[in-house]
């Protein structure tokens, strides 16, 4: 199966999944499209169906090819997607701001200088540009809760790097191609470790187990390591200190 | 009173799974569950209960657990060496498991995953939907000696009954569909992924499996601009250092290495099964081989209730034989002989 000439295109997953792809590199419309095309599959429940997904820019549909034709699935996504123009949909219905403390910089990201230098500015300004970002979460995934925010500004569209970090911790706040992400555990990572928040993306217990939604805008606070310290000593909610409101 | 399973002395690696917990890809979270899931529905099929009942998952090491009530019990998956009370007793079989008695079971002789399934399931809080430990994701741990596993009720009596699975442990040929990815691979490295004699590595775990060969690293025609997508169970992830890496129920949702190709569900459990150094191949089959395949693992699924044999046994290597079937209960004098 060769990349798709045209987009959207519908692809084959393995056996028992489809792939709705808007676009082969991310774009603002492109990432709106999948989170709509995605609620409208949910909202339709159709048949055979046994779960929906987005990544950046495409919605997973996993069936059992058993009870299920995967020509019959195909034409199904085909008609949905002509009904109309997925590009121009807006964004999720209910999303939050989210305002989380986070240390840049120092032992908690030791990589902020060498992001710096990639991004073409300096660790001062790399400092600023993050502090004062206001991203929006494009997508949930890798590990449970997880985010991938963007877009940073073009500067920021620098490479993950071929060497792997051996570990972040969770909460770490990493960086590479105008994203990103807070790390939900710990894990191995090509991205480079620019801070540390307390923020737990997923709390296995709660009643809402994945803080996160795609759609929610986040922005940081700078804080120092031992607010830090002191906030994640008294975290009852795995929040982190963040503070959240819903967006009208 | 609630019923227990005593883990005396746990072997690395145990750990509680049933058939993981779908639905929330979008969250990020994988399914999971049991890495052979034949494993978990022939047990299942021993001791005639749903298929949803969670076991023990042991990665190929062994452990001792003292029962804290008459239990019944059932292995399936890679074979161990296992005792009751130091009476051997044999695999794929449903067994009584005496209040006090001390069931003992050492490393797998072929195979990565065995299973002790314990009549009504094991009954431990589930969490989002599902008992498995998910390591990756930070649900549940693997345990250690001193726990102790709560048990659901058991309607069932019947014990003494057995299953012949088909060999899958050893590896071989795995079947592969092509995958989203696939074009992104040159013919000729598709062709050498078929033409490749490869092994098990050691560093494989519940995640993934991953292999080892002569011969120069797989490479995609564009191996760096490959956009992070969705990952399913049987993927061949093309790592960074050219190495195939196939990902079983455990896997991370996303990737952003190339997937030259897929493993076809059917072909997971003997994927799964693999230890260190089985040689494993792979096949591309068109697409409506694969679905003529898990056609007939689903029809495999459901007739193991019906395959389910009374255990026949030397006489000589039971001690108390007529006791044994009394506390079974499940077959008649006659049926043993």
């Amino acid at each position: 199966m060769a990349a798709p000439d045209a987009f959207p295109a519908i692809r084959d997953v393995g056996l028992c999944a489809k792939l709705v792809t808007f676009a082969d590199r991310m774009s603002e419309p492109a990432n709106r499209a999948a989170l709509a095309f995605r609620a409208a599959l949910e909202a339709g429940q159709m048949a055979g169906v046994a779960e929906t997904a987005t990544s950046l820019t495409s919605v997973f549909v996993r069936y059992d090819p058993l009870a299920l034709e995967a020509d019959a699935l195909a034409g199904r996504l085909q008609a949905l997607l002509d009904r109309e123009d997925w590009f121009a949909a807006p964004l999720p219905a209910g999303r939050r701001l989210w305002r989380i403390p986070v240390v840049l910089g120092g032992e908690h990201g030791p990589q902020l200088a060498e992001a710096a230098e990639a991004a073409g500015l300096d660790e001062h300004a790399a400092r600023q540009a993050i502090a004062d970002a206001r991203v929006r979460v494009l997508t949930i995934g890798f590990a449970p809760g997880q985010p991938y925010m963007g877009e940073l500004s073009e500067a920021w569209n620098i490479p993950r790097m071929s060497r792997l970090n051996p570990q972040v911790p969770g909460g770490a706040l990493v960086v590479a191609i105008r994203q990103l992400i807070i790390f939900a555990g710990p894990a191995p990572t090509g991205w480079r470790h620019v801070g540390q928040t307390a923020f737990r993306c997923f709390r296995p217990r709660a009643a809402q187990p994945f803080a996160l939604a795609p759609g929610d805008e986040v922005t940081f606070r700078e804080v120092a390591p031992q607010d830090l310290r002191r906030i994640a000593a008294g975290d009852q909610t795995g929040d982190g200190g963040a503070t959240c409101e819903v967006l009208a | 009173m609630t019923r227990a399973l005593k883990v005396l002395k746990a072997g690395p690696g145990l750990t509680v799974q049933d058939r993981g917990r779908p639905g929330f890809l979008d969250e990020g979270l994988s399914q999971g569950g049991a890495a052979d899931r034949l494993a978990l529905a022939e047990g299942a099929a021993i001791l005639g209960q749903g298929p949803d009942c969670a076991a023990l998952e042991f990665a190929g090491l062994g452990g001792t657990f003292e029962a804290d009530a008459d239990l019944r019990i059932a292995l399936t998956g890679a074979p161990m060496p296992a005792a009751v009370d130091g009476a051997a007793v044999p695999w794929n079989a449903s067994h009584l498991l005496p209040r006090g008695a001390r069931l003992t079971l050492v490393a797998a002789t072929r195979g990565s995953y065995a299973y002790l399934h314990i009549g009504g399931g094991i009954a431990t809080e589930p969490v989002l939907g599902s008992r498995s430990a998910h390591l990756v994701a930070g649900i549940g741990a693997a345990l250690a000696d001193g726990a102790s596993l709560p048990l659901g009720d058991d309607p069932g009596t019947a014990t003494g009954l057995a299953l012949d699975p088909g060999d899958r442990f050893g590896g071989g040929t795995l079947r592969v569909v092509e995958s989203v990815q696939t074009g992104r691979f040159t013919p000729a490295e598709r062709a050498r992924l078929e033409a490749t004699a490869f092994t098990r590595n050691p560093r494989s775990n519940r995640m993934g499996v991953r292999v080892a060969f002569d011969g120069a690293p797989f490479a995609a025609a564009d191996q760096h601009t490959v956009l992070s997508e969705m990952v399913v169970p049987g993927d061949i992830q093309i790592a960074g250092d050219g190495t195939p890496f196939i990902l079983l129920y455990e896997h991370q949702t996303t990737g952003g290495y190339p997937r030259i190709a897929t493993v076809i569900p059917a072909d997971l459990p003997r994927a799964a099964q693999t230890r260190p150094g089985d040689p494993i191949r792979f096949r591309f089959v068109p697409r409506d081989e694969a679905i003529m395949a898990e056609a007939a693992m689903a029809r495999l699924i459901a007739d193991l209730r019906r395959a389910v044999r009374p255990l026949l046994r030397d006489p000589h290597d039971i001690a108390d034989l007529l006791s044994y079937q009394l506390i079974g209960g499940a077959i008649t004098g006659e049926e043993e002989t």
